[in-house]
């Protein structure tokens, strides 16, 4: 599965989906749900947060492990995907199209500035070795 | 994602620089089924073949097979050989008295703190097979050796690295069997739990690691691939270490290194039943055990909130607090469940609180196995 084109990413394998009212939306990729295996949990941010770019936010859990969720910019969280409540595996079945936590930036420019899908193509790439 | 959470579970990654891993003759087996191979202890694993869920569910509704060749099987050869294991393990292994009887010990040091736990095979007066996990054979047959010096100098200590093994676990892991190696049938249909025999090169013996039916298998190195190939054959899945952990955990067995170490004595171990402090028998470790009684005890959770319990995680009781010794998700019950340290006044039924994050999670205290044949018990 190669990284949607329409999508910005991070150093700690988000991905970041611009909305069209300018709020955006976050995910874990691809290469992240493969690491982590089979998501179990799910922990919601709180809504209403303001929280600083790379600040711990959401929890994702699967049967071997628990790894934090970072906001990609800065910004206030404005809602969580509560779909995930009861079905925690669509995370892992379609992580591209599984959004967990919505955020409102402070600046569109930062999103702007986050790595498209080949420089975090790269960085995956430079990981594994 | 932060990478710190992902290496918090300490059962799989071992770090080991510049160090070689150690393969099993079914390494190229593995990465033919698409296994997710990792570090486990030094040894390159097969995590996952996919879906660690999956391969739960698939052990305890029908069948699968887990590679376990990195534990270390070690021969006991000898006269004195029994005399020798008296005074060695903390078990009584005089209650082996027929061929192919098995019996789960701990080794214990002085202090009486658990070396290694392992299964010891009764073959004859001169000849005892035992088995030891992976991450601790080396220090476990020096610690032999050592002793034997001075108790059993003529004893033989082999360890057969030349064998591999594979474990055949779930409801419908005889049938399958018998279907992968038509002739098994007749001699291991009548095969007793906890009882093995030896056939020519290969020991079967009616044990495991899951809480199901189900047999482990040696055999020499070279037989591995084909035996695998004719169990996959027979529609037995290949299981990785990650369901292996979730389905010992659910069958409430411990795992050495999360639930007892060196520093942790058997009686706090949730292990008094495996130690035999009655008989007038001395044995390595009985004088520090009798000399400090148990003030904990290992003890099952059940999650009441959303969340998932892990090792190391703090339990807060109305006694003081304890720890989480192994945690995760139960595939079977579908909520978290954990065996947990606690003092001894904590009682069955109680609600405890564990720290997870910031959080206080509420957990019920409950007599472990969780699961056992397929069957919730909690």
């Amino acid at each position: 599965m190669s990284n949607p084109s329409n999508l910005k990413y991070t150093e700690s394998h988000e991905w970041v989906k611009t909305e069209a009212d300018g709020s955006i939306t976050i995910g874990i990729t691809q290469h992240a749900q493969e690491l982590l295996g089979d998501m179990v949990f799910v922990e919601s941010p709180e809504i209403g947060l303001k929280v600083n770019a790379k600040e711990e936010c959401a929890v994702v859990e699967s049967v071997k492990a628990a790894a934090d969720v970072y906001a990609p910019v800065a910004g206030t969280i404005t809602g969580f995907n509560e779909a995930l409540n009861d079905a925690p595996e669509k995370i892992n079945e379609a992580p591209f199209d599984t959004w967990i936590f919505k955020m409102k930036p402070d600046n569109a420019a930062d999103v702007a500035a986050l790595m498209d899908a080949a420089a975090y193509q790269k960085h995956v790439d430079s990981e594994a070795h | 994602m932060g990478r710190s959470r992902i290496f918090l579970l300490r059962l799989f990654y071992f770090i080991k620089a510049n160090m070689t891993l150690q393969t099993t003759p079914l390494n190229a087996s593995h990465r033919a089924m698409n296994a997710k191979m990792v570090d486990f202890g030094g040894w390159d694993m097969p995590l996952h073949y996919g879906s660690q869920l999956e391969e739960h569910k698939q052990v305890r509704t029908d069948a699968g097979m887990f590679d376990v060749s990195h534990m270390r099987v070690v021969d006991l050869k000898g006269e004195g050989v029994r005399d020798f294991l008296r005074y060695l393990i903390a078990n009584n292994v005089d209650k082996l008295q027929s061929t192919g009887k098995a019996l789960y010990s701990c080794m214990l040091n002085p202090e009486g703190g658990v070396i290694d736990d392992l299964i010891v095979y009764f073959i004859n007066e001169t000849y005892f097979r035992l088995v030891v996990n992976a991450g601790t054979a080396d220090k476990d047959i020096a610690w032999m050796q050592e002793q034997a010096l001075t108790h059993a100098p003529k004893l033989q200590i082999t360890p057969r690295t030349d064998l591999a093994m594979i474990a055949v676990q779930g409801p419908k892991a005889a049938e399958k069997l018998w279907e992968a190696t038509p002739g098994m049938k007749n001699l291991a249909s009548d095969l007793k739990p906890f009882t093995a025999f030896e056939m020519g090169a290969m020991f079967v013996a009616r044990t495991g690691y899951t809480g199901e039916d189900g047999f482990e298998i040696m055999m020499p190195v070279k037989a591995a691939a084909f035996f695998w190939d004719a169990l996959a054959k027979a529609g037995v899945k290949p299981i990785g270490l990650g369901a292996r952990d979730t389905l010992r955990l659910e069958a409430g067995m411990n795992l050495y290194g999360n639930d007892m170490d060196e520093t942790i004595s058997p009686l706090e171990a949730g292990l008094a039943w495996t130690v035999d402090l009655k008989s007038e028998r001395d044995f390595i470790g009985k004088a520090a055990l009798l000399a400090k009684p148990a003030t904990r005890k290992l003890i099952g959770l059940v999650l009441q909130d959303k969340g998932v319990l892990r090792g190391h995680q703090v339990v807060k009781t109305a006694h003081g607090d304890g720890e989480i010794t192994s945690g995760t998700f139960s595939p079977s019950l579908n909520q978290s469940i954990a065996m947990a340290r606690l003092p001894n006044d904590v009682q069955i039924g109680d609600t405890v609180q564990v720290v997870v994050r910031d959080k206080l999670l509420n957990a019920k205290v409950v007599k472990y196995p969780f699961v056992r044949n397929g069957k919730a018990l909690v």
